[in-house]
């Protein structure tokens, strides 16, 4: 009798099948499964090199299936860079928290960004240190309790939380950055295509990609995961609008 | 090929490219630019990799990212460049990447000065950065040596999978001198690499990596890295003799421009009468201790006299080398003012 059975959901070749170490409610292993889906469709994993980061995120590797690098804590961009510039053939992307690239790694992301360096950012905001324990983060909001900012993050003492997005949408050189969300199926989709089309401009020698992703951290915010979904929606997506702030298709994007 | 004369820092700049260096990666310091300007021209026009880094911190970790696609890449820079680098030795080091490094010294610590100094030397021996781990370590004393032990470290930091790291002081970069380059640039076999980073393509993903969270296997590979040191310390010892003989009264420990300022003045004593002779180390990790020791122990030494333009920082080794087995005795300048015989 014929087999009439259609797969329509499996797990993409570039995702290994493990035990995750994340929380529950994470979004992490979402966004993990957005780049695999991504980099198995274009047809590039077999010459693809990841950077990981330090945070949440450092084990990446033990996750996405390619060939990686483990950069030091805000690195990431210039061994991204290092490798690019030896073996433009090969595709590069590095994943950063925002401890990790809004912090200590100001300075690599800058500068990548505005050399335009041939690669793909992956960049998770979740407006805290996950890794150390919940540490307040230049992403970290006007108020909110981190164990480093027991009554609030207070503003006048620590400045406001850094839109790294339009941040470096300000540069002169082409680039492509949008921010995107990952707290419900229709921002996941969504989220999807965005990764997407950032792997395929690296692919097409296009430019510097950067893809910030609004994500959950339900252990350090203290709280459910559905809790932490209603948190993001309400307090992150106000303060750190979704969309498009810079595309190599259209000069201008306001 | 017929002798040329070049400063210092282009010959070294030629050398790597004669010792198949595709990537160099720079960010501009004072006395050493001149790699970085030479480079500039001279990379592009063979189709190999030159860039300027935003900062040391982020050069060093370049060199980290080119590194990991096995091609042979390297980074020039000075004392406080060079601190900024240690991040990226460090990781370097714990992740087993070849990579070469140059240090141009100046004068320190802090911002210190921009003239000659030999004051990094336990920066450069002793770790300098975190961790268990040790860097092979050359010091050329002329224009000359530093074209051979420049093309020598690229060998060696893929012999060992290892940064290696040459240390001139100004003196070696600033100064003009006739040198030769050999017509074909010839080395050992070295073993095929097998951690290089080229897509997974018919193989399981490979990983660069300096993390082991695991404490057995951090462990590990720390005493895989010791196993390296120690192999370096029974192959990689280099060092020269001056007029050592068995009149000498004192033996001079002296490397780089030092050694070859003592070399003079050992001439001019020669014609007082005086006996002096000098071992000059040229691989200051691994250190020659035995080598120290056995001319040290020599009956006719009287004093083991280190020469350094540093506060007696290697006369440390030298100390540890001579188990009070002499009389020690320490002339130096430091802060950029280099002796005169």
């Amino acid at each position: 009798m014929a087999n009439h059975s259609n797969t329509i959901f499996s797990r993409p070749e570039a995702l290994y099948d493990t035990v995750t170490h994340y929380c529950p409610g994470c979004t992490h292993g979402v966004i993990h499964r957005l780049v695999a889906e991504s980099l198995d469709e274009l047809g590039v994993r077999e010459r693809t090199v990841g950077v990981a980061p330090v945070g949440c995120s450092v084990l990446a590797y033990n996750y996405i299936n390619c060939d990686f690098m483990e950069a030091a804590h805000g690195r990431a961009p210039a061994l991204a860079t290092g490798f690019k510039r030896m073996r433009p053939d090969m595709i590069v992307f590095t994943y950063q928290g925002d401890g990790d690239l809004a912090s200590i790694g100001m300075g690599e992301i800058v500068h990548a960004a505005n050399r335009g360096e041939k690669i793909t950012v992956i960049f998770v905001n979740n407006a805290i240190y996950g890794m150390t324990g919940g540490q307040m983060a230049p992403t970290t909001l006007a108020n909110q309790i981190t164990t480093t900012s027991p009554n609030g993050r207070n503003v006048t003492d620590t400045g406001y939380p850094i839109r790294i997005a339009e941040l470096l949408a300000t540069l002169q050189t082409p680039g492509y950055i949008e921010r995107v969300a990952v707290h419900t199926p229709q921002h996941i989709i969504h989220a999807k295509k965005v990764i997407r089309r950032a792997f395929k401009y690296q692919v097409e020698n296009r430019c510097f990609s950067l893809i910030e992703v609004l994500s959950t951290c339900p252990t350090n915010w203290g709280y459910t995961p559905g809790e932490a979904i209603k948190w993001l929606e309400d307090n992150m997506r106000p303060y750190f609008p979704l969309g498009c702030f810079k595309t190599p298709d259209v000069k201008e994007v306001r | 090929m017929a002798k040329i004369l070049m400063k210092g820092n282009e010959a070294i700049a030629e050398a790597a490219v004669k010792a198949g260096a595709q990537g160099y990666f720079c960010y501009p310091i004072t006395p050493q630019s001149e790699v970085a300007e030479y480079m500039s021209r001279r990379m592009p026009e063979l189709g190999r990799v030159f860039l300027q880094g935003e900062s040391e911190v982020a050069v060093g970790n370049m060199l980290f990212g080119a590194a990991s696609t096995g091609l042979r890449v390297f980074t020039t820079s000075s004392s406080p460049g060079i601190s900024l680098m240690q991040e990226a030795i460090s990781y370097m080091a714990g992740a087993q990447l070849p990579a070469v490094i140059v240090n141009i010294m100046r004068g320190g610590p802090g911002l210190g000065g921009i003239l000659p100094a030999q004051s990094d030397y336990f920066q450069a021996v002793k770790g300098g950065g975190h961790g268990d781990y040790r860097l092979l370590v050359l010091a050329p004393s002329t224009v000359q040596e530093a074209v051979d032990l420049m093309m020598l470290s690229f060998h060696l930091a893929d012999k060992y999978r290892n940064p290696v790291m040459m240390i001139g002081d100004g003196m070696i970069g600033q100064m003009m001198e006739a040198v030769e380059f050999p017509d074909e640039y010839k080395e050992d076999p070295l073993p095929p690499k097998d951690w290089d980073l080229t897509g997974a393509k018919g193989r399981s993903p490979r990983v660069v990596k300096s993390l082991f969270l695991d404490p057995v296997k951090l462990e590990d590979n720390s005493w895989l890295l010791h196993e390296k040191y120690e192999r370096m310390k029974r192959e990689e010892v280099r060092y020269e003799l001056y007029k050592v003989s068995a009149k000498n009264k004192i033996l001079i420990i002296a490397y780089g421009t030092m050694a070859r300022i003592c070399q003079t003045a050992i001439d001019e004593l020669e014609q007082e009468g005086i006996s002096v002779g000098l071992f000059r180390p040229i691989s200051l990790f691994p250190f020659p201790e035995k080598e120290i020791k056995k001319e040290a122990s020599k009956k006719n030494i009287q004093t083991v006299l280190t020469v350094e333009m540093s506060t007696a920082q290697m006369m440390e080794d030298v100390e540890r080398a001579v188990l009070g087995a002499k009389p020690m005795a320490f002339f130096g300048h430091t802060g950029g003012i280099v002796p005169t015989p």
